[in-house]
């Protein structure tokens, strides 16, 4: 029997896939013409193929619990793709260039002479607060003056179809692997779907990701010795550190397979000696990195690692100091950091943010707690947040006291009607809630990834997307307009 | 090559080796004590003292009955060395150096571990078990094939090899050794009248796939100093322990500074080519697997102490 359709209802939001009910968008018309084809059986055998090669592949991550301690699970993936047109694609991938570059301008001038702060633009209220400005790195002049070398910014989209900025990763974006992976996982079960589409390719970002860290490596040589430093393998995205490593070429290391000599030079542990390293795209958070500097328990890092940096003997990337603007309060500013450094006007927008630091949009907040998301300056992976509708009452005032006694550390926004895209659930197609994590690469030059993570809330009416949360992933394809 | 990556190589390739000759030894086990006569009871606890795991075992088990010996060196996560264990530090080391070995070794070893765990229910019951060791052995034996045909032969691949070979040199003196010491005698001759006896050598032949070769190539009666020169010093026969030094000194070989874990091997070596087999009484047997078993530790000493991450380095992370 062929999969039933007629029951998909995005009932007001915007959907990825559908129109409306029972209409798909022109450009996922095909998809799912090819759908409607398939029966129950068919479906049920694609998906056993999609899970049985994230098993053999070994694509996972891994979650912590009270109970269980470390638990692996296998990367939960829908495999019917999620399809973004190309014109609407190449706006957004302009102004991610356009927001990393303005990021990267404004970094470097918090740490120099901050003259954002001294024409009133940006408060030194807000820098003096934040827990991710790094006082060790003021002065510090790395290639190029960028700091954000690899960044993951988070996109939804509203119920009137307008792409939204939900908030921009600087510190260790990861997800990147996983966008690679969907995409195999998506050739080997659906074959014959690129016969009828040709989206574009995503696997050169392993490439790009090379070629930018080459770029900033301080000694000019041949071929710069490129390591990922990775905090081991139980960290949640250890999979994915291997898998760059190797896609690159490069070697994996932990903080003990290296050091740093009197000389202010980075090393590591070969088999045939010490043998010098010049870049590290490092995985490991900046409190970690260096025990000499940082925090003195670390022993994920490396003694010695922010001389060597601040000597211009080893790039980092991202540089020591980035999370500066990886920060839910400085969000709120990136509009106006934009034009204060590019004169231009952004073009993807933010979501109208309360920073709860100023009295008149604390109290718009704490009066409208219902009806707004609440969120901690510096965490992230969807942890300590409010969702005003679906909260409790003790849950607003939990937080009303968490807001008045550390205004700095909230932001409040409205909830978005945030879309949803057609997802397999029980053999049938119903709306999920979806969002989109591109990723940006600075060095000598700027490239954002083709499409980028999409993750979706695979519960019904949830908002949470993170993996360790319940929330799943889909192929993301960006295809050329006029293809239906 | 990373010191901690040529280290987790190594163990890995160890890992990988020991579960297979685990299954092999259980399975001729097996197979042994169905063909033993019901008044002679040949029993599994000389499979706990092969493996060296007397005190583990005793810790959790009261009898080395067939159930507990089997459920010990299969499934039980207690002991280090079952097939699962060794099977899961594999499959983490392999996780940990995966961008250093090819990605359809990593999916063949993942497959094997998975194998393992979910048919673990299956293989300790007496009906299952064959099946399961069999599953074992050729995932193994599939594992070693892909690697020798699509790995590149660095340093990676060397690491590995010397990991596995050693691992097998011990574990086919550990066979030996415990076999040969609960026979009934030290004679030639008498074995040929000893039914049990011979079952027990061929046994030994079995557990290390060497039974029809060593009909064919080497004496068609089962004689126990032709047996011994086999397994120790054959150089063609890829289980006997001198074919698999031959193989690790080849790849010790081709690594830098490896001065001092040569001499080391080659002590090993020495030992092998001098020692006669002939008239060898059963203490005396005992004594040497003993003395080569001491030096091929001091082999790996020598190795993980040139190559590996210096103690210190770990102990500042244990910390």
């Amino acid at each position: 029997m062929a999969i039933d359709l007629t029951q998909y209802n995005p009932a007001g939001f915007y959907d990825e896939t559908f129109s409306g009910k029972n209409r798909a968008r022109n450009y996922c018309k095909k998809l799912i013409k090819r759908f409607r084809k398939m029966d129950e059986e068919d479906l049920a055998a694609r998906q056993m193929a999609a899970e049985l090669a994230i098993k053999e592949k070994g694509i996972s991550f891994r979650i912590y619990t009270k109970k269980d301690g470390a638990i692996d699970r296998n990367w939960p993936f829908d495999i019917l793709p999620r399809i973004i047109q190309k014109s609407e694609w190449d706006v957004i991938e302009a102004g991610l260039i356009q927001r990393v570059k303005a990021l990267n301008l404004f970094i470097n001038d918090l740490y120099h002479e901050q003259k954002i702060i001294k024409d009133g633009v940006f408060p030194a209220e807000v820098l003096a607060d934040s827990k991710n400005f790094r006082p060790q790195c003021v002065g510090v002049n790395p290639p190029s003056a960028i700091w954000a070398h690899v960044c993951g910014s988070d996109l939804v989209r509203d119920t009137d179809g307008t792409v939204y900025v939900l908030e921009d990763n600087l510190r260790v974006p990861s997800g990147v692997s996983y966008m690679i992976a969907n995409r195999e996982v998506t050739k080997h079960v659906f074959p014959e779907l690129f016969e009828t589409y040709a989206p574009l390719p995503v696997d050169d970002y392993p490439t790009r990701l090379h070629d930018m860290l080459v770029s900033v490596s301080p000694r000019k040589v041949k071929r710069p010795e490129v390591v990922v430093l990775t905090p081991g393998i139980y960290n949640s995205a250890y999979y994915e550190h291997a898998y760059l490593a190797h896609q690159m070429g490069a070697e994996l290391v932990e903080g003990r397979d290296l050091f740093v000599d009197k000389e202010n030079i980075v090393y590591m542990r070969t088999v045939a000696g010490p043998q010098r390293v010049d870049v590290i795209y490092r995985r490991i958070d900046d409190e970690f990195l260096d025990p000499e500097v940082f925090r003195k328990d670390s022993t994920l890092g490396v003694p010695g690692l922010m001389r060597a940096w601040k000597a211009g003997n080893v790039g980092l990337a991202n540089a020591p100091g980035a999370g500066v603007a990886d920060d839910k309060v400085v969000y709120a500013f990136v509009p106006d950091i934009i034009r204060y450094y590019l004169h231009e006007e952004p073009i993807i927008a933010n979501v109208p943010t309360y920073r709860c630091m100023y009295k008149e949009e604390r109290e718009y907040a704490l009066a409208n707690l219902d009806k707004l998301v609440v969120k901690p300056a510096n965490e992230s992976g969807g942890y300590g947040m409010l969702i005003g509708p679906v909260s409790t009452k003790a849950e607003r005032e939990k937080f009303a006291k968490l807001i008045k006694r550390n205004p700095r550390n909230y932001i409040a926004q409205p909830t978005l009607g945030i879309s949803t895209v057609a997802t397999i659930v029980d053999k049938k197609l119903e709306p999920r809630h979806v969002d989109l994590r591109p990723f940006i690469l600075s060095g000598k030059k700027t490239m954002v990834t083709t499409g980028g993570l999409t993750r979706v809330a695979l519960r019904k009416g949830s908002l949470v997307v993170n993996s360790s949360q319940g929330g799943g992933s889909k192929d993301t394809w960006i295809v050329a307009d006029g293809e239906d | 090559m990373l010191s901690r990556v040529a280290e987790e190589i190594y163990w890995a390739g160890r890992y990988i080796e020991r579960a297979e000759n685990t299954a092999r030894l259980i399975r001729v086990n097996s197979n042994l004590v169905l063909d033993a006569p019901t008044v002679v009871s040949l029993g599994w606890e000389p499979l706990i003292t092969i493996t060296g795991l007397e005190g583990s075992f005793a810790e959790h088990y009261k009898n080395p009955t067939e159930r507990n010996v089997v459920k010990f060196l299969i499934g039980d996560t207690h002991n280090p060395s079952s097939i699962l264990s060794s099977l899961a530090f594999a499959r983490e080391n392999f996780r940990t150096v995966r961008e250093i070995i090819p990605r359809t070794a990593w999916q063949s070893l993942n497959k094997l571990y998975l194998f393992a765990k979910e048919s673990v229910q299956a293989g300790l019951t007496q009906k299952g078990r064959d099946d399961y060791l069999e599953g074992i052995i050729s995932g193994s034996q599939q594992l070693n094939g892909l690697l020798a045909s699509v790995m590149y032969h660095d340093e990676a691949w060397h690491f590995l090899r010397i990991g596995k070979d050693l691992e097998r040199a011990e574990m086919t003196t550990r066979i030996i050794d415990v076999r040969s010491s609960d026979l009934l005698t030290d004679s030639d001759e008498l074995f040929n009248h000893s039914g049990l006896s011979s079952i027990e050598w061929i046994s030994v032949l079995k557990s290390l796939s060497a039974y029809a070769i060593y009909r064919r190539e080497i004496d068609v009666q089962v004689r126990r100093t032709p047996i011994l020169e086999f397994l120790f010093n054959n150089s063609r026969f890829p289980r006997a322990v001198s074919y698999c030094l031959d193989s690790v000194e080849e790849s010790v070989g081709t690594l830098a500074h490896n001065t001092k874990p040569l001499k080391a091997l080659r002590s090993v070596v020495r030992q092998l080519n001098t020692q006669k087999m002939e008239n060898m009484k059963q203490d005396v047997l005992h004594q040497y697997i003993d003395e080569l078993q001491i030096k091929l530790w001091k082999f790996h000493t020598a190795l993980a102490k040139q190559y590996f991450l210096p103690e210190v380095a770990l102990a500042e992370k244990a910390e």
